[in-house]
């Protein structure tokens, strides 16, 4: 598995897309830095940036990236190699050299910026851990479409759609049934909602490291309020665990069943 | 050795293969022949693994190869049409599949019997569709495994190369191998192969020699014995 991680990995750091990505990163850091001229505020701008942006880079990344090894899946596959390997060992190249331009980016600018002597250094670990979380999350999502759909177009539909729904339809939904039930107690219900989004369990994530109540809303007041800061935070650490370890696993099922 | 036992396999509704039973024994050259959409493919697809069949088994090298992959250490596999990373250069896709195979592999004279020295340093991206055909060939041979499977190998390659994939083809028969191949090209199958297994709508509808097919049929010519089966069959 390890060859096959080393080779996607390579093809990827290689392909235009991994160079195009990374220099985002890096002139988004260098902006939000020059303009906000403190880290601290910096990092909380970067935040509503990452929650939705990695996601829908890591979608649109991973079924790309699946899609157009399609053929090479087909010779690896006569190669004397167990076939859940190749989609795991895939899987992981793509994420990590993902999660590589997303540190090596924004790590670059804010290094500069002197972060490694500032009080945000934890603030901010804490932002890349969750990009990071959230690029396994979203690539093994896409993965699983892309196993499931065999035609493109219908991959990249439900991709898109996936990030829309998670990134902006939810938030909009939950806010619905917050508002029409406003009578009833609806903590548990909020808190369940939440784990069902990894993008809102991120958000309330770095929003509990931060420690900013005012941008916390509703989720992340009751959050706190029922786990506290720190059970909060390796709570909602955990969830995203279970948010790859789900889809990973279904990667692994399907591998095993797919023709080719 | 091959054996395939009661292979079936559909794909959604459309039911591709019926039942198959087959015996390949070792040595020689054997070509699975059939019209388009008579199962080739998928055959030869679940005897490496690719295609997951829905019943039946299938022994290589007495080996029930069902959920295994350690067996394909055995077997080389030429693919239809080639398609590799676009960013690999074609020396580090050898220099992959040699690491990947982890066996003695020789390609240096393969490289110059397809003139392919001067695209090792090239991107596979970059290469048309015959050269990495040639490639694709390349990585077959370069492994000594006592099965080879091949699904329209010729297809893509120039005369030439062609020629020179018969040549391989018949030196590694000479060496006692197991050349399993599949191919619309009537004259390089009446060529080379020893046995034909005639698919026709996922089941078997002839097994044997050519000059036993044309016998069967009454024709004195392979294509036209070919064309005989499938207008009766069809009529």
């Amino acid at each position: 598995m390890l060859k096959i991680i080393r080779y996607s990995f390579f093809d990827l750091i290689r392909s235009s897309w991994s160079y195009v990505y990374l220099l985002f990163y890096l002139a988004l850091g260098f902006v939000l830095l020059f303009l906000n001229n403190d880290i601290s505020k910096s990092v909380i701008t970067l935040m509503n940036i990452i929650i939705v942006l990695t996601p829908l880079i890591a979608t649109v990344f991973g079924i790309m990236y699946y899609y157009d090894s399609r053929e090479f899946i087909e010779l690896l596959l006569a190669q004397p190699i167990k076939r859940t390997n190749i989609f795991l060992g895939q899987y992981l190249g793509i994420t990590i050299s993902l999660s590589m331009s997303l540190i090596i980016g924004l790590g670059i600018p804010f290094t500069f910026y002197g972060l490694l002597n500032s009080a945000a250094i934890w603030n901010f670990s804490m932002l890349l851990i969750t990009g990071v979380f959230l690029n396994f999350i979203f690539v093994a999502l896409a993965y699983n479409i892309a196993l499931y759909n065999n035609n493109k177009i219908k991959g990249f539909s439900y991709v898109i759609l996936l990030w829309l729904f998670m990134a902006v339809i939810y938030d909009g939904i939950f806010l619905i049934s917050l508002f029409i039930f406003k009578d009833y107690p609806l903590d548990n219900f909020s808190l369940a909602a939440t784990m069902f989004n990894p993008i809102d369990l991120s958000r309330i994530l770095i929003l509990l490291k931060l420690d900013i109540s005012a941008l916390m809303g509703y989720t992340g007041a009751i959050f706190k309020d029922f786990f506290g800061t720190m059970q909060g935070v390796i709570i909602s650490l955990l969830t995203l665990g279970i948010w790859i370890i789900i889809p990973a696993l279904n990667i692994y099922r399907k591998a095993t069943k797919k023709d080719f | 050795m091959i054996t395939i036992e009661k292979l079936h396999k559909k794909f959604g509704s459309l039911e591709v293969l019926k039942g198959i039973d087959l015996q390949i024994k070792s040595g020689g050259v054997f070509a699975i022949l059939g019209p388009n959409g008579s199962g080739k493919t998928t055959l030869i697809k679940s005897m490496l693994g690719m295609v997951i069949p829905n019943s039946g088994d299938i022994w290589i090298q007495g080996e029930n190869i069902k959920k295994q992959w350690r067996y394909r250490h055995q077997v080389s596999y030429l693919p239809q049409i080639a398609h590799f990373p676009k960013n690999l250069k074609v020396a580090e896709l050898l220099k992959m599949i040699k690491n990947l195979k982890n066996k003695p592999c020789d390609e240096t004279s393969l490289v110059a019997t397809f003139n392919l020295a001067p695209f090792l340093n090239k991107n596979l991206g970059d290469l048309s569709g015959g050269t990495k055909q040639k490639v694709n060939a390349v990585l077959t041979f370069m492994v000594d495994n006592p099965i080879i499977i091949m699904d329209e190998p010729t297809s893509g390659l120039d005369p030439v190369s062609v020629l020179e994939l018969k040549k391989i083809i018949l030196a590694e028969r000479a060496k006692g191998k197991t050349i399993i191949i599949s191919s619309h090209i009537l004259s390089f199958i009446e060529e080379i192969s020893d046995e034909i297994v005639f698919l026709l709508d996922g089941n078997i509808y002839f097994k044997g020699s050519v000059s036993k097919l044309k016998e069967n049929t009454n024709k004195s010519n392979f294509e036209e014995a070919i064309a005989s089966i499938l207008t009766t069959s069809y009529a």
